[in-house]
């Protein structure tokens, strides 16, 4: 069966339910991803609903950090919902279905437990479409100036002064 | 005649580069009233152009022209087209270096004297005897603003500084400090003194760190004897039948192509360029390239044996805040064989923001073993390892005729293999550093591999003999009269401190003797 084929046939509900069961996203109709509490949505216009939830739970996979919500992952990757990339982006996804169903499960997004999901992603990590998708990831995922203050980082200080009063000694438990 | 300078005018210095060799160089003969030339390939950048986030600034300074790589060093599989980090603009790459300013030790100048016959490595005695750079590292030192030399009192401690010392302290080194750093410390000079901003790596936006993009190329252009002609890309140096330079041709900021004649041409590109210039410019009277009758234009090329480590605590340290690099231990630098190599290094502390942090921790390395390192980027610690690398012929650089850059000139090649000397000094750098911070409570640390080379160094070595390298002891090519060397290319060995001080004196020297050669007529 086909990855097109596989979503025939599937409720909204269904969708739902697999997305949740990986991660924290929705896919929510045509295209259509966004946070349980509707805090954040991302229409996809090249990828399919689910091919793109997969490529952000792909994402998720490579880098997890779970204090991080979703929509990070989705602004590192929404660049490849795009003309150029979409053809590429939907074989490699359905290559990663591919490699699930070969161990012995629906599809990636279905693989309930993340060391299964690890497991799928250390077979092909030597393909180039895994090594667009992480080596992609160091700058969309970590130089997101918005994903900066979870990991405590400051950025720059200049406009502050720097940190000459502002703590560059204030260590206080050595 | 007083710049700007006409491209037939054949009585100027040409200096192709405007770094801590080239740059210095210019501003020491301009102030001797000698007329100066400058090339450079980047362009013009100050303070307040400078941008305080990592890839963005990256964008904006580092030399992103193709290069290629090859050879077993971990660079030339994480970053194939970038073996090295270094800037691409007036100043070159002393925007970018975090400052540490520290002398040679007395032996590392006769390194094959002093270690002996190593296996593989192709060492020489520098053609200088110590005692001859006393006075240059000190006119350097205080050109520089070093801290803890002269009347200059060190920098203030970090919490990065602070972690790594007390580890230091706690293992039983004597030897630690804030170091010696070309960063303004009192409000009394030319320069506002380091607020502890960070991002020493991305151009100092208060320009407390020295940097010749805002000291020496202004001072020189103010003589009215030094013209710096920006995004200028030197594609070939010329030479007449006699065998002496003659001017270079240089493709200009509209991709023209232009001929400026010179009296002398002096080369510091760093050591990929230098090199690759000197190979580009074969003709028939010098089939090899220029300066190349030894055969050792582009070898004996040195990266210094490096590698980080980073501690993770179990309470903030945020190593980010302030200096990038003012803290080190010296204690390792000397030369002992009993611990397995020849030679030394050092420990220096070092912050990377979240980005680099991402992209340099473990390059390639993905999934929970990794990214709960970074769930704990505020409570890391960080410090960097420098030490001595071995000459080897076979590392080198070599134009790859298969890849052109934009004007359509082959590319250098860098290749490198590690010597069992650097593997076994960078083991044993690992083990002391991640006891440093184990000793304060760390409770995970990252033996880090080398980032893209910093300190690239000896591709046009200096030697007694002829046969055994390029330049002599005043960077002068033993083949061509009037062609120097000004950058860290000429570097016979690489000794375990950071490089730039030493270029810098030797570029302060190099004025002094092409000044008094001009003078006697002998250029």
């Amino acid at each position: 069966m086909s990855h097109k084929e596989s979503l025939r046939g599937l409720t909204r509900r269904d969708l739902l339910k697999r997305a949740s069961a990986a991660g924290a996203s929705f896919v929510v109709g045509a295209g259509f991803l966004a946070a349980p509490d509707a805090a954040w949505a991302y229409e996809a216009t090249h990828l399919d609903a689910e091919t793109f939830a997969t490529l952000v739970q792909m994402a998720r996979d490579i880098y997890p950090h779970d204090q991080v919500a979703d929509e990070y992952y989705v602004i590192a990757v929404k660049g490849y919902d795009s003309t150029d990339a979409a053809a590429g982006i939907m074989a490699g996804i359905a290559a990663l279905n591919a490699a699930a169903q070969g161990k012995g499960f629906n599809s990636y997004l279905a693989t309930g437990w993340e060391r299964d999901r690890v497991d799928i992603l250390r077979g092909m990590e030597d393909s180039a479409f895994f090594q667009q998708i992480r080596g992609g990831l160091v700058t969309g995922l970590y130089n997101q100036k918005a994903v900066w203050p979870i990991f405590g980082y400051e950025g720059e200080s200049f406009s502050k002064g720097g940190y000459i009063d502002r703590g560059f000694n204030d260590i206080n438990w050595l | 005649m007083a710049a700007p300078f006409d491209l037939n005018d054949d009585s100027v210095v040409v200096i192709i580069g405007t770094g801590a060799g080239g740059g210095v160089l210019a501003n020491e003969l301009a102030q001797k009233g000698i007329s100066v030339v400058a090339l450079e390939a980047g362009g013009r950048y100050l303070p307040e152009d400078y941008i305080n986030d990592e890839w963005e600034s990256f964008g904006q300074l580092a030399w992103l022209d193709p290069r290629t790589t090859s050879g077993d060093w971990r660079v030339a599989k994480d970053f194939s087209g970038l073996p090295a980090w270094i800037v691409k603009a007036v100043g070159g790459t002393t925007t970018h270096w975090a400052g540490a300013s520290l002398r040679f030790q007395d032996h590392e100048w006769k390194a094959k004297t002093t270690y002996g016959d190593v296996q593989g490595a192709n060492l020489l005695d520098w053609p200088i005897d110590p005692r001859e750079m006393d006075d240059y590292y000190t006119k350097a030192e205080n050109k520089l603003g070093v801290t803890r030399t002269g009347d200059r009192p060190g920098l203030p401690g970090s919490n990065n500084y602070m972690v790594f010392e007390k580890g230091a302290k706690a293992l039983g080194y004597k030897e630690v400090s804030t170091g010696r750093m070309a960063i303004q410390t009192r409000d009394d000079g030319d320069r506002i003194p380091c607020q502890q901003t960070g991002f020493c790596f991305q151009g100092c936006k208060w320009g407390a760190k020295w940097s010749a993009a805002y000291t020496d190329i202004p001072e020189g252009e103010a003589t009215g004897n030094l013209e710096v002609r920006e995004r200028a890309h030197v594609a070939r140096i010329l030479h007449n039948e006699a065998g002496k330079v003659t001017g270079v041709e240089y493709y200009d900021a509209n991709g023209s192509l232009q001929m400026q004649k010179a009296r002398i041409v002096c080369v510091a590109g760093n050591s990929f360029e230098s090199p690759r210039l000197l190979l580009n410019s074969a003709s028939s009277i010098f089939p090899d390239g220029l300066a190349n009758s030894s055969g050792q234009v582009g070898r004996n090329y040195m990266r210094h044996m490096t590698g980080s480590v980073y501690g993770v605590f179990d309470k903030p340290v945020k190593m980010w805040r302030g200096t990038t690099m003012a803290g080190i231990i010296q204690d390792e630098a000397r030369h002992n064989p009993s611990r397995g190599f020849v030679g030394g290094y050092e420990l220096e502390t070092l912050s990377l923001g979240l980005p680099f942090m991402a992209a340099f921790l473990d390059p390639g390395a993905w999934g929970r073993e990794f990214t709960s390192a970074l769930d704990h980027y505020e409570n890391m610690a960080g410090m960097w390892i420098v030490g001595e690398d071995m000459p080897q012929e076979t590392n080198r650089v070599t134009l790859n005729h298969d890849v052109k850059d934009k004007y359509g000139l082959p590319v250098a090649n860098v290749h490198f293999d590690d010597h069992p000397n650097d593997v076994a000094m960078r083991n044993h750098a690992y083990k002391t550093g991640q006891a440093i911070y184990e000793a304060v409570g760390a409770t995970r640390t990252f033996p880090t591999p080398p980032y893209p080379s910093t300190h690239n160094l000896g591709t046009n070595r200096m030697s007694e003999n002829p046969r055994d390298g390029v330049v002599n002891k005043w960077g002068q090519t033993h083949d061509i009269a009037n062609l120097f060397i000004s950058d860290g290319s000429q570097f016979t060995t690489g000794a375990a401190e950071n490089p730039t001080l030493t270029i810098v004196a030797l570029a302060i020297r190099q004025a002094d003797h092409i000044a008094q050669e001009m003078s006697a007529q002998n250029l």
